[in-house]
């Protein structure tokens, strides 16, 4: 558990890869929309073996004043792990890469979000991830943006999140914890699939400039299914249809 | 009217060509784009969509319930169940000859009445001014607020007033709605004032529904007998 297996197989002969999937298969993934009765909006994610839910407040008065900016909204993202969410304990309090992925999940979401519409207030992200398992903040940015259309907040598409990467020298879709760990690659990507935008584009390890592309392709078709699946979400809560 | 409503989500083309993007869309290139959660509508020469989730955002002209949070010695604050407080400066309700040491605010209006008020004015760079000089308008003295989603209160009038007359009319209950989802009723009988409660929040849980009128008016009629 959690430490590297030397004796494990990443891909075999067949193309499985080490928890059962192709190579160009997601993990499950179940959103629902809502279930927070005090926040504006919600949103509660399973992308394999995380578990993630996400609260969103606003547009409301900003606190402390100087934050506020007269010319548009701000929008104020905060991505905490639980202490109970890895195998060893962790320090509930933020952590430099907790502070990061909140950056890069607020500058993910931005984007989207009509902000210029609500000068000189604020609309507050809140991410607790339950559990994790690798690709927690493409899963995070996922239910983000699912809480904010249910937050009603105007939003210009979607933002949808995938990871792609190299495992035992091939391009695979949706990186878990153990090929992130012993991997050669990760390419979190974010996504609007309308406007087909990348919103979010980090990468970990080294790629040749055609894996390169290869890992965004196979990335931005990760994000266009997990859209479908934020799509049923919003459509099973608002519009009572558990069809499409 | 209307042809080919349907249920989208943010960034769901609703259309393309030459239309008039109104309320919630977006044009992008040739594309309307909602950018809400909705039903779009789309008429002969413009497209909306009617927003199923969403906060309330002043307009000016709207008729507001507003709570008082606090005052100062020159104006009130109102909450409008909104992102913004309303502002309801001390002339509107003291007349132009008001003293800021001789008139207390207090003895006008406490922190917690309810008052229905109208957007004066409303833009970017300042918070809504109300206004409570107007027929209809200023504290309300009696009556229980009820809260809805703002994004339902088009309903709960209907058209042309449709269903808040049926309502009104079957449970002889004044009813005053805010445009920022807070409705006050008030009625002479206790049963009178239940039912159209009860009314109002049927609307509210089943706005989607097609045939509402007709379900509420079962709702109101069928509680008359018993």
């Amino acid at each position: 558990m959690g430490g590297r297996d030397a004796t494990m197989v990443l891909l075999d002969e067949n193309g499985i890869r080490c928890d059962g999937r192709k190579i160009d298969e997601l993990r499950k993934v179940t959103i629902k929309a809502g279930g927070l009765k005090n926040a504006d909006g919600s949103a509660y994610i399973e992308f394999g073996d995380n578990k993630i839910l996400v609260g969103v407040f606003g547009p409301r008065d900003v606190h402390p004043k100087h934050m506020s900016n007269t010319d548009t909204g701000i929008l104020r993202v905060r991505y905490h792990m639980e202490p109970f969410s890895v195998t060893e304990r962790k320090n509930p309090a933020p952590s430099r890469r907790e502070i990061e992925i909140s950056k890069v999940i607020k500058e993910a979401l931005e984007p989207a979000v009509m902000l210029e519409k609500f000068p000189r207030t604020a609309i507050d992200v809140f991410i607790e991830v339950l559990q994790a398992d690798g690709g927690t903040r493409c899963a995070a940015l996922s239910a983000a943006s699912v809480a904010l259309a249910d937050a009603g907040i105007p939003m210009r598409d979607m933002v949808s999140a995938c990871a792609s990467g190299k495992v035992a020298d091939t391009i695979v879709l949706d990186v878990n914890n153990e090929e992130d760990q012993a991997g050669q690659a990760d390419m979190p990507i974010g996504y609007m699939p309308n406007l087909e935008k990348i919103t979010l584009l980090q990468l970990d390890g080294v790629l040749t400039p055609e894996e390169y592309k290869k890992c965004v392709d196979v990335g931005v078709q990760g994000c266009k299914d997990i859209y479908e699946i934020q799509k049923k979400a919003l459509a099973d809560k608002y519009f009572g249809n558990k069809g499409d | 009217m209307a042809d080919k409503r349907k249920y989208v989500i943010p960034g769901d083309v609703v259309t393309t060509g030459p239309f008039r993007p109104e309320q919630n869309v977006v044009l992008v290139g040739d594309k309307i784009i909602s950018t809400t959660i909705g039903i779009s509508e789309i008429y002969d020469d413009s497209v909306k969509v009617l927003s199923l989730t969403a906060k309330y955002l002043p307009k000016i002209d709207d008729l507001v319930i507003g709570r008082v949070i606090s005052h100062t010695s020159l104006s009130w604050e109102l909450d409008i169940n909104s992102c913004y407080v309303g502002f309801l400066p001390a002339q509107d309700v003291f007349g132009r000859d008001f003293s800021a040491h001789a008139d207390e605010l207090s003895s006008k209006l406490k922190t917690g009445d309810l008052v229905a008020a109208r957007i004066a004015n409303f833009d970017r760079t300042r918070d809504p001014l109300v206004t409570i000089s107007d027929r209809d308008l200023g504290k309300i003295d009696s009556g229980d607020l009820v809260k809805i989603s703002p994004s339902k209160v088009p309903r709960l009038i209907g058209k042309k007033g449709s269903m808040i007359q049926m309502i009104e009319m079957s449970t002889d209950a004044a009813i005053t709605i805010g445009q920022n989802g807070w409705v006050v009723v008030s009625c002479e009988s206790p049963e009178g004032l239940l039912k159209a409660k009860k009314a109002i929040e049927m609307v509210n849980d089943k706005a989607h529904i097609a045939n509402l009128t007709d379900q509420v008016k079962e709702m109101l009629d069928k509680k008359g007998e018993s």
